[in-house]
Formats: structure tokens, C-alpha cells, sequence
């Protein structure tokens, strides 16, 4: 009886193996594996693999405690010995170090096997408390898993076991029970090898091991939420988290992290609060890892502060009252009549009506949105960016590379204009693998050093600025003088890198936001001009590659086309199309400042805090005569100039897919409900269209995924159906798949010379951090405090010619305001380079910002 | 506490010109550090994080596993006695009780009059036992009343026990030539000393 499944699974390996083979067509004939035996079956397994994971391959499961497929194997735990014979007699070997050979005899159920895991699971149990009831980890434990499945049920040991000081903070969020750790490298090896923040380590190495941090020197790393996950005990445990749930109580679902990198995710909640996200692990995206903001953001979404009902500006009883103070409780009937009323009067001159923001939505919710602007009202004002991204057009152009190809062995990178650690927390742990075990030459022109530059083959300092002309210049490599700060040898280096590489991929990031657009456009120009060139976007905001590829821009309709080139194709579709092209947000304000906007939508967008001129967008969404807003938070722009308000349902309480910047669709699942009435973003506008007497046409999330499936030709094999079905999502790619032409990159020319800077003067570089003031972030109670206040980063020679030192207060002045700030030295800044991080508490540099001179340069005075 | 002086510096720099990889001069500037204070302060491991450019945590990491790397202040006069099966068994049990007696203070403390002690591993004197090191100066066959007379000859004056051991008595002196200096390591061409064969390019 028992034979007959065996047979079946061993079938069934052997057939998935042979599946993969013919899947993956570009590899020539891979080997067929050579043949081991694992407990008395014949399986073939590839030379080279981890015994411990080819023995899983064939449905053995090894238990482990160290071993991690994502990081070096390193032998620590002993758990996952077994007995091989390769010919000279049956030995214990640890799984997680041996490598596949032909002929290799495992048996993983021998006596000596069980003695040895016996003996360890003594081993470890000796020291660690048996406080499983009241430990976090219980009931998701591997160590209490093992124990039951592989132990010896009962330990020899009656001495004293080891005592610690019981949790001890590392960071803000992460806490240590030194008493439970069975010191299997893990974390530590997340610190050093994935995170390269190794402030963690084992010290007191001997009898008295333990993991710990250096005294007054926190784990401080963007990541360290992922070492919680992967213990296999409870030592490390994580603050959001700690004492919340039992595992028992959880439920949980797969969904896609609104971030641009699409991250991959469980969400597990208990009694309809989501408790926690986990990295799942995704060969394309993220592979288990995540970034603490994203981890821990879930606080935010279960914030009491969120919207729970519709909000009206206006007097007693919500009663409207355009002219009142405060923004009062309302009903949905109530503001969507006053929303749909304002659009009515409003869509016989289009152009009047704007929208704003789209990028935290789902791509349901961005189609519909942009079908109920440019596809009934009839507007283009809509833009999904504030003015601090790249042009949709330009993006739009541009040949998608995948994460998969920019990580490939051998290949080059170069990255512009954006610190992936700071903006995109998992590119930046791929791209940092891929440097250091996949041969990836790194090329970066930027501004400040990146938390890649110690992985760069490459790190070129370049001042805001000069971008386009030392791109020009690498790219084709006759450039006789220094630019700005970088050398002509540095140019004639990378030009050399980058004729060797064969395919390249440009990480674009949206620089700094005192810097013009339109020299991150000719940087790109200059790159485009190569052959064998792919980019990859990093804007970093929410799912604004949805936002892009689905039209919430000015002159874009869904699937990358344009508005000439998709009128036709459109017109067929919806009921309208945008008889002109529009503004952009920049452009929308100046026009709403001046009362030619009658309706601005904001869709979860804050321009006073992220549009770079907060002066006009103050100016414009007072000048609009109704601001409605969707939004999950009375941020500052719905609190001080919003009409009306209409919550929204943020992550996890909606479902419909997600775009990552490598253009892969992928599933966002619900798993709570909604605060209040909130409510997914494509209802409201489906609601709003219903109150205009239109019909958008779908009545679920799956209907609008179809229903962009079937209306946007890259879209086409994104249905509903192959969104659910696929794990890693659905890829979207470049090819041309019918219907309307898309954008082509058309050659710019020469880029505009550099421009220069005079010796008393410091260039205006404002950047971003993964921890600033907006609104997630804020309302997440473990990491509004991890926001460091506001300051001016400057090299320390510059520090040292001004006379001013860490903590100085000083004066920045440019053309057109002066601010003050606190002065932080940093080396990682190039010279001559003023940087301050965008929103953050104390110093906001918008106001410095020349917005018609490509570059804005301050001089520095001290206090 | 304190962080490397000028002068030891001075000379971590020229310890971190020997070595292909910064990080390989990690233990010879704990050494340095130790030189200072007697024992290794957190900011001295601070100090040597940034010169070797690993984190501090790596160099506490590394530092605590060694036992003669002190992290928390020794006296002038550090007294080790040997606690290992030779002198285990002839009588080093009761010199370290002893011992305690006599200074008044437990095992890795440090009296007021800078004298600390310790029971340590063996220190490959077995044909000696029971026997001591202060400052590493050996002494044989240790009694409780030799060890009595060694720790008021210490105190008056009358025993001279050079500042060994803490301190370096001499410092390797490596010619430039000869240093392998920071190079990368995976560059395939030997350093400049060396010795080239016959025939050889």
C-alpha cells in the first residue's frame, strides 16, 4: 500500500523536471541531473545543488534551522546532518554543505540519522527556555516543530541553562531574547551577506556566545524587520507584532505590497486587523525579503486617525457650505451628489475639470479613475506624478528592462539620479547580490555616495546638473575635459565599462528635486542612444507604473499609447476622449491659481508636501473652486483646501492587481474590510459616474481587469483569470501586441552644456530617504519616529571652509528665499553639493527651488 | 573612553600599510589599542571600526572572542596563575583562594594599588606548576608565600616587573618593500618582494 504513493510523487518530480526543461528554451539542453538515491528512490537532481534542497525537490523534507536558501550556507546548527555514502560507507554529513554528486546514497531516515537529530534537537533545547506558552513564536516555531517531529521528547540535561537580561532592544522595532537564540547565523548573516549592514554579530564567541550589537550602536538598517522573520525561534521578535496574536488566531492571504517594486506579500490578520505582513518569496521580485517601512506600514492602515466616512466642508448637520471652516461628517449620497453635481456643470468645458495623484491606487482603481476622466468627462488634465518624477512620455518610450535581466550574470548596471536603499529597499537588495555574486558591474552617477557605492565597480560623483553631458560623454566617450566634478579619466573608465558590457540596464531614478526634469531626460536621452539598452524607472511612489501604463497622464490613454495615436482605437471603447491634451500637476495648479479649475480630484495625493513648489500648490488648490479628495488621511492638502472627501480603502482592504516598475501585474488580494464606509478607489469613481447618469461598465475588481484586458492591448494577457493564477504576476513587456502605436524614443540631440558653479556658491541637491515625513509613514506609530530631523549634508572640506560643524546652524539662500538648518557633515557628499533630504521635519528646501533654471544654487552662511 | 592617540595613529597607519585588506590589520590594532589603556575601550574599537572600515560590531565581535583582549580596565600589574591540569593539581586552586585573600579583591578585579588578577588557561609551564605570568613574566613554582612576597615586592618597589605585555617591549619593524601594502587581493601580480626565479619574466 505504502509503495504505490511513493511511486506516484517520485512520477511526479520526474515530470515537473522535465516541464521546467521545456520552459526554459533559452538555455541549451540543460543536463538532465545526475541520479542519487534519497531513502531508497532514484531521483536526478542537478550537480552542484544543495543536498539539503534536492533531497526537498524530491518530496524529502531535511529539517533545518540555519540553512536559508537565500544566503551562504553555513553549517551552524547541525540539524540537517543525514547519512550519505558516496562510496566509501555510510556517514553523517550536514545537508546544507554537501553538494549533489552522481551515485550519492542519502538515507534521511537511518538510526544514525535520528541519533544525530536526537542529539542536536538535546543540544539546542539545553539552553533554550521552554517558554513556548508565552513566546510569540510558539505555534509557528521550527524549533518547536522539529522538537515534536525529530526530537527525543526528553532532555538529560538538569543543570542551570543560560541566562541573559530577557528581551533587549537592538533597534527601534526589533527586540532580542538572547535565552532563546539557538545561534544559527541567521540574522547575522542577513546583517552582513543580503542587508550589508552587519551591526549585529556574534560576540563573546565560546561558552558564551550570543548575538548582540555594539554597546550604544543600534541595528539600525532599513531590513532588519526581515532577520524576525527568518529566526527560527523567538528570539528576535519585532515591536508591531510583539504579544498581538497566537499563529493560531491568524488567517492569511497572498498579496502585492503597493510599493514600485511590487514586493510580494502575506498578509495575516486575526478578528479583521491585519497584525502583520511577511516577505513571500518571489524568484522575480523580492525574494522573502521586504523593507521595514513596507513591513510595518500595516500600523498605518489601522490607524484610528483613518477617513471612515464621506467629509464635506460646510456647516451644521453637513449641511455644504464651500465657504466654511471645518470639514464635517457627511454621507456618501450626500457628497457624491455634491461631487457629481460640481462635475456636471463643470464637463461642458472639460479642460476645467483636473485630477491629481492615482499613484496609491490599484490599476483598477487607476482605470477607472482615468476612464471617468478622459473617457466620460472628456479631460486630460490628469497626472499621477507631482512634478517630481519623469515625464510619462518619456517612460513611456523607454524599453522595459525586468528586474531578472538587470540582475543577470555578467551584465551592467548604471544607476542615475536615485539611492535604491533609500527609495526602493528590495531593488537595492537584488542589485547589491547581483554585485557581489553575479559579477554585476555597477555604474553610478550621482549626486552623494548610495548605499550601493561600496558594490559599485563604479561610483562617479556627479553635480546636479551635469548629468546629461557626462552621460553623453560616457556614452560616447570622446570628451576631452573634466565636467563639473567628475574627471575626464572617471568619463573615459565608464565609456570603456560601458562599450565592454553587452546589454545594459539604466536604473532611473527622479533625482533631485531641484534639479530640472529635462536634464534627467537628457541623461536617459544619452543612454537611449546606445543599442542593447533596457531601463528600469525606480520612481518610487506606490504603484505609479500602473498610473503610468494605464493613462493617468497628460496625452497617455491606457497601454503606453498616446492621445493621437489611441483616439481612434479608444473612441470605440469609452464613451469620449480628451479632444486636446492637457496639463500636467504643474501646469493644473498654475491654471487652477488663476480660477480656470472647476473641479480638482486629488486621488491620494498631498501636493503641499510633495509638489516642489509648495507656494503654488497652495495657491492652486485654493484657486480650484472644488477640491474633492480621495484619500485614506486628512493630509494637509485635503485638511486645508478639500471640499469634499471621500475615504478609500487602503492595503489589504481591496483587492485588483498591481503594477511594479518592471511592468509585472500582479495580484493585491483583500483581506480585512475597509474602515467605515470606506471604499475601494474604482467603487467611488464607478459611483460617481452613476450619479453623472453614466455607466463606467463594471460592477467588480475582476470585471475592470478584464475590462482592461480587453480595452489595452498590453494589457492583453493580464486577465483577471491570469493575474489570480500566476504567482509571480503577469509581465507585461514591450512587445507590440496590436492596436495603437506606442511612444518610440525619438533622439533629443545634444544635451544642454553643463552648468557651472561659482566657487561661493553650493548646488541645491534635494533628495529622498526611506524615513520622511509623508503620510504613511507618519501615521505608522513604530516608524514616524525613525524620521530624522531635517538638515543640510555637506562634504567636510566644505564643512571645513565654512568653519561650521555637526549641529551648526546656518542660513541657505538662493534667488528666490533663504531657510536655516542644521548642518550635518557628510562624506559621503560630493563637494560643492549642498544635499537635504526631502520632508523632513525642521527644513524644507521647495522654497529654495529656481523652478525655471535647470539647477539651483545657494550660498551658505553661517549663524 | 578614549579613542587611538596621535601616536598610536601614527602607527596604525603603518599597520594598515601592510595589508592587502584593511581588515586584516583588525587584530594588530587591537593590540595597539590595548597598548594604550592596558585593556581595549569601546571608542578605541570605534576608532579601529572606521580605520579598517568594518563596524563596530564586527570588531567587538572579533575582539571578545579572544581572552587576552581586556574590555574593561586591568591594573598596572596583571597576574595571571595558571589553572590548568598540571597546576590544577599541584596546589593552583588553593593559590588562587589565596591570592583573593591577600589582594582582597575577586578574579578581574583590580585592587586600588593597580594590581588585578586572574586564573587562566595553560600557559605551557606544566614542569613549573604551580605557576604564575605578571605582566607574561613567568614565575615558577609559586606558594602561597612566594605569591606573597611577589605582590609586596610589587607594591614597595623592590621587584621590577618591566610594563610587558600590556605594553609592546619592541615593535615589529616591516621595511616597505616588504609590505604587501593595500593592494587588491585578487590582483594575480605578487607583490613587489617577491623573490622572482631564474627565468622568469
Amino acid at each position: 500500500m505504502s509503495d504505490a504513493p511513493k511511486t506516484d510523487d517520485t512520477d511526479v518530480t520526474v515530470a515537473d523536471a522535465e516541464v521546467t526543461e521545456i520552459e526554459a528554451p533559452e538555455v541549451p539542453a540543460p543536463p538532465p541531473g545526475v541520479p542519487i538515491t534519497v531513502n531508497g528512490e532514484t531521483v536526478h537532481a542537478t550537480p552542484g545543488r544543495m543536498l539539503i534542497d534536492a533531497c526537498e525537490d524530491a518530496g524529502v523534507y531535511v529539517p533545518r534551522f540555519c540553512y536559508h536558501p537565500r544566503m551562504t550556507p553555513v553549517g551552524m546548527c547541525r540539524m540537517c546532518l543525514v547519512e550519505v555514502d558516496t562510496g566509501r560507507g555510510p556517514a553523517l554529513q550536514p545537508s546544507c554543505m554537501l553538494t549533489v554528486s552522481d551515485g550519492m546514497i542519502v538515507d534521511t531516515e537511518s538510526e544514525a540519522t535520528k541519533k544525530a537529530q536526537d542529539g542536536v534537537l538535546e543540544l539546542l533545547l539545553i539552553n533554550h527556555p521552554l517558554d513556548c506558552p508565552v513566546c510569540d513564536k510558539g505555534g509557528e516555531c521550527p524549533l518547536q516543530d522539529q522538537t515534536m517531529s525529530y526530537g527525543p521528547g526528553e532532555s538529560r540535561f538538569i543543570e542551570e541553562k543560560r541566562h541573559f537580561e530577557k528581551p533587549i532592544p537592538i533597534n527601534d522595532n526589533v527586540f532580542l531574547d538572547r535565552e532563546r537564540c539557538i545561534l544559527c547565523d541567521r540574522c547575522t548573516r542577513f546583517a552582513q551577506e543580503v542587508a550589508g549592514d552587519p551591526l549585529i554579530h556574534f560576540i563573546d564567541r565560546g561558552n558564551n556566545t550570543q548575538v548582540n550589537t555594539f554597546p550604544d550602536d543600534p541595528f539600525s538598517s532599513h531590513f532588519s524587520g526581515n532577520t524576525v522573520q527568518i529566526c527560527p525561534v523567538g528570539a528576535l521578535t519585532a515591536k508591531p507584532y510583539r504579544f498581538k496574536a497566537r499563529p493560531w488566531d491568524l488567517t492569511e492571504i497572498e498579496s502585492t505590497y503597493p510599493n514600485a517594486m511590487g514586493d510580494r506579500i502575506t498578509i495575516q490578520s486575526s478578528r479583521n486587523e491585519v497584525l502583520r505582513y511577511l516577505g513571500v518569496d518571489s524568484d522575480a521580485v523580492n525574494w522573502g525579503w521586504l523593507a521595514d517601512r513596507d513591513r510595518f506600514s500595516f500600523e498605518s492602515t489601522m490607524n484610528e486617525a483613518r477617513l471612515t466616512a464621506p467629509l464635506v466642508r460646510g456647516g451644521g448637520l453637513g449641511a455644504p457650505d464651500p465657504a466654511g471652516a471645518e470639514l464635517v461628517g457627511s454621507t456618501w449620497s450626500a457628497a457624491l451628489a455634491q461631487v457629481a453635481a460640481a462635475l456636471d456643470a463643470a464637463r461642458v468645458n472639460p479642460s476645467s475639470i483636473g485630477v491629481i495623484g492615482g499613484a496609491r491606487l490599484t490599476n483598477e482603481g487607476q482605470y477607472a479613475w482615468a476612464k471617468l476622466a478622459k473617457g466620460v468627462l472628456g479631460t486630460d488634465n490628469v497626472d499621477a506624478q507631482l512634478g517630481d518624477g519623469i515625464p510619462a512620455d518619456v517612460l513611456c518610450a523607454l524599453p522595459r528592462a525586468t528586474i531578472a535581466e538587470a540582475c543577470a550574470p555578467g551584465g551592467t548596471v548604471v544607476i542615475i539620479g536615485t539611492d535604491p536603499k533609500e527609495e526602493l529597499g528590495t531593488l537595492y537588495l537584488r542589485l547589491r547580490h547581483a554585485a557581489i555574486h553575479d559579477d554585476v558591474k555597477l555604474i553610478e552617477l550621482t549626486a552623494t555616495e548610495t548605499g550601493l557605492s561600496r558594490q559599485a565597480s563604479m561610483s562617479l560623483r556627479v553635480r546636479p546638473g551635469d548629468l546629461g553631458v557626462v552621460a553623453d560623454a560616457i556614452v560616447r566617450g570622446d570628451e576631452t575635459a573634466e565636467i563639473g566634478l567628475t574627471s575626464t579619466a572617471d568619463i573615459a573608465a565608464a565609456h570603456a565599462a560601458l562599450n565592454a558590457a553587452d546589454q545594459v540596464t539604466v536604473i532611473v531614478g527622479s533625482g533631485s528635486l531641484a534639479e530640472h526634469t529635462a536634464l534627467t531626460v537628457e541623461a536617459i536621452n544619452a543612454f537611449a542612444s546606445r543599442s542593447k539598452v533596457k531601463f528600469l524607472s525606480a520612481l518610487r511612489r506606490g504603484n505609479v507604473h500602473g498610473a503610468i501604463d494605464l493613462g493617468l497622464a497628460p496625452g497617455l490613454l491606457p497601454g503606453r499609447t498616446s492621445l493621437e495615436a489611441g483616439r481612434s482605437w479608444f473612441n470605440d471603447k469609452w464613451p469620449t476622449t480628451p479632444a486636446e491634451t492637457g496639463h500636467d500637476t504643474a501646469a493644473m495648479l498654475a491654471a487652477a491659481a488663476t480660477g480656470k479649475i472647476d473641479v480638482l480630484v486629488l486621488l491620494g495625493a498631498d501636493p503641499l508636501i510633495d509638489f516642489p513648489d509648495p507656494e503654488l500648490a497652495r495657491a492652486g488648490l485654493a484657486g480650484a473652486r472644488m477640491v474633492v479628495a480621495v484619500d485614506l488621511f486628512a493630509n494637509d492638502s485635503v485638511y486645508a483646501f478639500a471640499d469634499v472627501v471621500l475615504p478609500a480603502a487602503a492595503c489589504g482592504e481591496k483587492s485588483g492587481s498591481h503594477t511594479n516598475l518592471e511592468g509585472r501585474v500582479s495580484a493585491v488580494r483583500q483581506k480585512v474590510t475597509p474602515p467605515g464606509t470606506a471604499r475601494a478607489d474604482w467603487m467611488i469613481a464607478a459611483e460617481v459616474a452613476m450619479h453623472l447618469g453614466e455607466d463606467l461598465g463594471f460592477e467588480s475588481s475582476t470585471e475592470v481587469t478584464d475590462e482592461i484586458a480587453a480595452v489595452s492591448p498590453l494589457h492583453a494577457h493580464a486577465t483577471a483569470a491570469a493575474i489570480e493564477d500566476a504567482a509571480d504576476g503577469v509581465l507585461l513587456g514591450n512587445a507590440s501586441t496590436g492596436g495603437p502605436a506606442r511612444f518610440v524614443w525619438q533622439d533629443l540631440g545634444a544635451p544642454s552644456p553643463a552648468t557651472p558653479l561659482d566657487r561661493y556658491s553650493f548646488r541645491l541637491c534635494i533628495d529622498r530617504t526611506m524615513y520622511d515625513h509623508g503620510t504613511l509613514t507618519l501615521s505608522a506609530p513604530s516608524l514616524a519616529p525613525l524620521a530624522a530631523p531635517g538638515s543640510v549634508r555637506l562634504h567636510p572640506s566644505d564643512a571645513n571652509a565654512l568653519g561650521v560643524v555637526d549641529g551648526s546652524a546656518v542660513r541657505l539662500s538662493s534667488k528666490r528665499a533663504s531657510v536655516e538648518g542644521p548642518v550635518v557633515v557628510d562624506a559621503r557628499v560630493a563637494r560643492g553639493v549642498a544635499a537635504i533630504a526631502h520632508n523632513h521635519a525642521g527644513l524644507d528646501a521647495r522654497a529654495l527651488i529656481e523652478l525655471d533654471a535647470p539647477v539651483t544654487d545657494i550660498r551658505i552662511e553661517t549663524l | 573612553m578614549a579613542r587611538l592617540s596621535e601616536a598610536s595613529l601614527r602607527i596604525a597607519h603603518e599597520i594598515l600599510g601592510r595589508y592587502p585588506r584593511k581588515k586584516s590589520a583588525l587584530i594588530p590594532l587591537l593590540h595597539l589599542a590595548q597598548e594604550q589603556h592596558g585593556w581595549v575601550t569601546d571608542d578605541a574599537m570605534t576608532h579601529i571600526a572606521e580605520l579598517v572600515e568594518v563596524t563596530p560590531a564586527e570588531v567587538l565581535g572579533t575582539c571578545s572572542f579572544y581572552e587576552m583582549f581586556k574590555r574593561s580596565p586591568v591594573g598596572k600589574f596583571r597576574i595571571n596563575i595558571c589553572h590548568g591540569i598540571s597546576c590544577h593539581l599541584l596546589g593552583a586552586e588553593e593559590l588562587l583562594e589565596h591570592a583573593e585573600h591577600t589582594l582582597g579583591v575577586r578574579p578581574g578585579s583590580v585592587t586600588e594599588d593597580q594590581i588585578s588578577f586572574e586564573g587562566v588557561e595553560c600557559i605551557a609551564a606544566c614542569t613549573e606548576a604551580p605557576c604564575l605570568q605578571v605582566n607574561y613574566r613567568y614565575m615558577n613554582k609559586v606558594d602561597a608565600d612566594g605569591f606573597d612576597a611577589l605582590v609586596s615586592g610589587l607594591r614597595d618597589g623592590s621587584v621590577y616587573i618591566p610594563p610587558h605585555g600590556t605594553l609592546a617591549l619592541s615593535r615589529q619593524v616591516i621595511p616597505e618593500d616588504r609590505a604587501a601594502g593595500n593592494a587588491m587581493v585578487d590582483d594575480p601580480s605578487a607583490p613587489s618582494w617577491w623573490p622572482v626565479e631564474e627565468g622568469e619574466a
